[in-house]
């Protein structure tokens, strides 16, 4: 089981993260990664088979299943799903498989706070743990902004319940741009910027860890 | 000749109209296209509305009904959105249970309704803890030629300033509700909020107001909702093509001014209803 390091300066301190990869023996790639209490199980197939209707005659056609802890898929996760198969759709190289699927299947364990992107870290390492080829890395960040301006990154439940609005961003490596931004709750556009300088630092961090956690797996063997 | 390239090339066609700053149907890139406002149009809904941006048509229709209030805010209402995109709009569409379009765009529509806040949930209490008025906003889509959000908050927030509901007072003898008919109040509407979304095509270009065609040739597209207090409701950016900081701070002046143009709209609209009635 690796875990992250925590980073301590003012209030951009994310709560200790990890991951553990491989954990499952049918798909092809599989993840578990967890921020603070939240935790999420990610698995990949692909690329596969796809359904004729569904298939796209140059691109493998990315699909993404949400599963919550409790009761069946609402039109939430329905929203959530189609935010991650974008992200996850303009990142993979899609054009390398043609007329095939890959299907991302994510199962919350526990929503202590920033679910989807918990739900982005995780499906990132289990692409990564199949073997999918990539443009690039990418991560989710949530952060929000009190009832007094104060901006906190990665928020338990109750940071984000108390807040007065929660901005959800999925950052790629290369440039350090925005693939999905999300908000909830009024914001000015200066707070925005806020936000997004903050959350793009911090990514710095996440993508170090990928990389030194991917180090670690193939050193072993 | 031209058609023929069209359907083998699309994108190669396109980009030829973008080479020269503008788009097939004679916009420029910034540019949206005609917006058209009809309210009051379903008279058995308690508010109704038609929008029509360019081809795409909406039309969305309120109905208020009854409620025990939640447990937890005993002093609030529901407002309960539903998008509903059938095969009559588009080919895209299969008949049967809402597809994914569908059920994001209504979450997006719930979304905005509550980050927006644009009417508040305690004006639609009746009596605390025992009956509240939940508003089922039913919208639905005629004619679907791209940019569905837009099209779908102008006619929700449209056809809430169109609502009437008539007083309602809980008797203290039978302890049931009495519904008078004959005094009917419009709804107290908080924020205005306006929704414009961007397509990003070639990674590169932005354009505001996408048709249908221009959506499926997109690499990225994202919605911007705005409030008359230039806060920002909701941005939405799905996936797609990563965006720089600057070309998104564009973006989101573009849409502020897209919310002065609609807001004025809507303003005309209601004086011509009011001289119409008073």
């Amino acid at each position: 089981m690796e875990t992250g390091l925590e980073i301590t300066s003012d209030y951009s301190c994310l709560r200790p993260f990890g991951c553990e990869q491989n954990l499952l023996s049918r798909p092809d790639g599989s993840a578990s990664f967890f921020q603070g209490d939240t935790t999420v199980l990610a698995a990949v197939y692909g690329p596969a088979d796809v359904k004729v209707s569904k298939e796209i005659f140059d691109k493998a056609t990315v699909e993404v299943i949400l599963k919550p802890k409790v009761g069946l898929s609402g039109v939430a996760e329905k929203a959530k799903e189609q935010m991650i198969k974008n992200t996850c759709e303009s990142v993979i190289l899609t054009a390398l498989h043609p007329r095939t699927s890959i299907t991302v299947v994510l199962q919350v364990i526990h929503d202590a706070g920033s679910l989807l992107s918990c739900c982005l870290n995780a499906s990132f390492v289990a692409m990564m743990d199949a073997g999918l080829a990539m443009k690039s890395s990418f991560c989710g960040l949530t952060c929000v902004i009190g009832t007094d301006g104060n901006i906190v990154l990665d928020p338990t439940a109750k940071q984000e319940k108390e807040s007065r609005a929660v901005l959800i961003f999925g950052i790629e490596s290369t440039a350090k741009k925005v693939l999905l931004l999300t908000t909830k709750g009024s914001c000015s556009v200066e707070e925005l910027q806020r936000c997004l300088a903050i959350c793009q630092k911090a990514s710095e961090k996440i993508f170090q860890f990928y990389r030194d956690s991917l180090r670690r797996k193939f050193s072993k063997s | 000749m031209a058609t023929g390239f069209k359907t083998a090339e699309p994108l190669e066609y396109y980009r030829t109209f973008l080479k020269d700053n503008c788009r097939p149907d004679g916009r420029e890139l910034g540019e949206c296209r005609t917006t058209t406002l009809n309210i009051g149009s379903i008279t058995t809904a308690d508010g109704s509305a038609l929008v029509k941006l360019g081809n795409t048509t909406v039309v969305c229709g309120i109905k208020g009904e009854f409620a025990v209030p939640p447990l937890d805010s005993p002093n609030t209402g529901y407002i309960v959105p539903n998008v509903d995109l059938s095969p009559l709009c588009s080919a895209r569409f299969r008949p049967g249970p809402p597809g994914e379009q569908a059920q994001a765009a209504s979450q997006f529509i719930a979304e905005v309704i509550e980050n927006s806040q644009v009417i508040q949930k305690e004006d639609l209490s009746i009596e605390n803890g025992k009956l509240s008025w939940v508003l089922y906003c039913d919208i639905m889509c005629l004619d679907y030629d791209g940019n569905i959000l837009d099209a779908c908050t102008i006619a929700l927030l449209a056809a809430l300033t169109n609502v009437l509901l008539p007083e309602v007072c809980i008797s203290e003898e039978t302890g049931l509700a009495e519904v008078n008919l004959r005094v009917k109040k419009p709804l107290n509407i908080v924020k205005h909020p306006v929704a414009t979304s961007f397509a990003i095509i070639d990674d590169t270009i932005i354009i505001v107001d996408p048709t249908g065609e221009e959506e499926n040739l997109a690499t990225g597209m994202l919605t911007i909702v705005t409030d008359e207090d230039n806060r920002l409701c909701t941005v939405h950016k799905s996936g797609g093509s990563p965006l720089s900081g600057e070309k998104q701070q564009d973006c989101i002046s573009r849409a502020m001014t897209r919310h002065k143009e609609v807001r004025k709209m809507l303003d005309e609209m209601n004086k011509s209803v009011k001289t119409k009635n008073g």
